[in-house]
């Protein structure tokens, strides 16, 4: 009730009537008539959109924590290679590293005659593996310099405290180590993960099909222009959307316990 | 002859068991400074040994080196008889020995250093359930126990920030009585704290050592070392400079340095 009052202010309600005459004019003037046609193939193309975003970034902390502990706290043959790794990363653009792996890879493979061979065979034939392994390396660059920090920043004493009570290590880095390195930078894991969802448009350039691949294609198809990119960043905005709110509820439920 | 002979053989055994820390010659070097110098330290059990001292005089560091969270130079540490292996240098041979007597060790730090991301509860229970292996439901029935005798009850799924310093140190003492440890060591329980909060723990120290926890403490707070300690040991640049009944080391101090300190600190 109180926030519905806070709205209700003169600057607030053209600004309300702007954004709503808007919508009624792109509904309006701009030409819509193609979406029935293009819905399943967009559909497809949101769905590869998300799993790819999951896929990656689930992928790319998992390899975060071993890139940040080594850089961390290991001893040098670990660190050396961790920090090497995650400069080349942060480094270079993912539009090369995608590149580079699918037409280096991608043409380095059918050359093997034993991975030609293998099971894997089938699916290193198609595009979305080199897609899925850029993405998830990039994360990790990115993602194991953040988790370097973050190992690095938990409070001595609470460690100190685990190993004068016995704690073996592996408990203690489970227990009270990870805990407290990824509940400290939650907020920037959030607004990382936000850029690896925009990164996925990139993966579209090695013939992914998704939800970007697809407004492309309308527009080739069509010479639709505008649009299916304004459609597409209403996609991208409700998916950032729900990301925020997935770590804000996430942050909250932690930040009630500090 | 005979008599003689089993009587030795009886007292030998029992003598061992009632042993709870033993500490022979320790030395302790960081890079060139050596800060100390050869301390032996004997405690039996039920005793509540104060180790005083002015700031430097290596008693932390002391009491850091009974569980390994400093490696000593060199010396012989044994916890209740059983003697901690240690390579030349000084470091440990067996990890899995230093864990195993480290849960016989229930340590209070200056700094509490509770886990922040855990409720006192789930701080108590952590140690039982996920070192010691105490079933769950055990293991908090006992936590509770615990935090109702420091005080703590009601605020067992509180999170350590919303408390006070006193209270903090209350929980960390339950956390620490948890694995039932047979040595507590206190490392300045009460310096990290404000004046007025001091009383709260050290009432809680008071009681257990009335029923007969054996303590080693490293304090400031002399009235109260004098009141509780059965033995009080005054370290000086990293020896032991005189040490005592409490109440002979502070009436009747023999060394200067003793009389200069105790002057100092009133």
């Amino acid at each position: 009730m109180k926030n519905w009052r806070a709205l209700m202010q003169p600057h607030r309600i053209v600004l309300m009537a702007l954004f709503v005459g808007f919508v009624i004019w792109c509904a309006i003037a701009l030409r819509w008539d193609w979406i029935p046609k293009y819905t399943p193939l967009a559909l497809g193309g949101l769905w590869r959109t998300i799993w790819i975003l999951v896929v990656t970034t689930v992928m790319g902390f998992l390899l975060a924590i071993p890139l940040g502990l080594a850089q961390a706290v290991g001893p040098w043959y670990l660190s050396a290679p961790a920090k090497v790794f995650c400069t080349v990363i942060r480094g270079t653009p993912l539009l090369l590293q995608i590149w580079l792996l699918y037409y280096g890879l991608g043409s380095l493979f059918p050359q093997i005659p034993w991975i030609r061979g293998s099971e894997l065979w089938p699916y290193l034939r198609q595009a979305w593996p080199y897609a899925v392994l850029a993405l998830t390396l990039s994360y990790a660059g990115y993602e194991g310099e953040v988790m370097r920090g973050a190992f690095s920043g938990v409070n001595k004493g609470q460690l100190e405290a685990a190993e004068a009570f016995g704690m073996p290590r592996f408990t203690m880095f489970r227990r009270i180590w990870l805990p407290q390195a990824v509940r400290n930078v939650l907020p920037t894991l959030g607004g990382e993960t936000i850029l690896q969802l925009k990164a996925t448009p990139l993966v579209a350039t090695i013939t992914v099909v998704e939800i970007y691949a697809v407004s492309s294609r309308v527009r080739s198809d069509t010479f639709i222009v505008y649009e299916p990119l304004l459609l597409l960043a209403l996609v991208y905005m409700i998916i950032a959307g729900i990301i925020t709110l997935l770590f804000r509820r996430f942050e909250n439920r932690v930040n009630g316990t500090r | 002859m005979t008599t003689s002979d089993s009587t030795i053989q009886n007292n030998a055994p029992c003598e061992v068991q009632d042993e709870a820390i033993r500490v022979m010659d320790l030395h302790k070097s960081f890079g060139m400074l050596e800060v100390l110098k050869g301390v032996s330290l004997k405690a039996q059990k039920g005793d509540v040994v104060a180790i005083i001292g002015g700031s430097g005089s290596g008693k932390s560091t002391f009491l850091r080196c009974i569980n390994f969270l400093e490696t000593p130079s060199s010396g012989q540490i044994f916890v209740n008889g059983e003697e901690i292996q240690m390579r030349p240098d000084g470091s440990p041979v067996n990890r899995r020995q230093i864990e195993r007597i480290r849960t016989r060790l229930g340590m209070v730090f200056q700094a509490f250093n509770l886990w922040t991301h855990r409720t006192l509860l789930e701080n108590v229970i952590e140690v039982p359930v996920h070192v010691l292996k105490v079933p769950r439901a055990e293991a908090i029935e006992r936590a509770k126990v615990l935090l109702d005798r420091v005080g703590l009850r009601d605020k067992a799924d509180t999170f350590p920030a919303f408390l006070s310093g006193g209270q903090q140190q209350r929980a960390a003492i339950a956390r620490a009585l948890a694995v039932d440890p047979s040595v507590m060591l206190f490392d300045e329980p009460t310096s990290a704290l404000d004046p007025e909060l001091v009383g709260e723990v050290l009432t809680v120290i008071r009681d257990l050592a009335a029923e007969g926890r054996t303590m080693l403490l490293v304090t400031h707070e002399m009235k109260f070392a004098r009141e509780v300690a059965t033995h009080v040991v005054y370290l000086y640049q990293g020896l032991i400079e005189e040490q005592g009944p409490p109440a002979e080391l502070f009436e009747n101090p023999k060394s200067a340095r003793l009389q200069q300190f105790l002057k100092t600190v009133g």
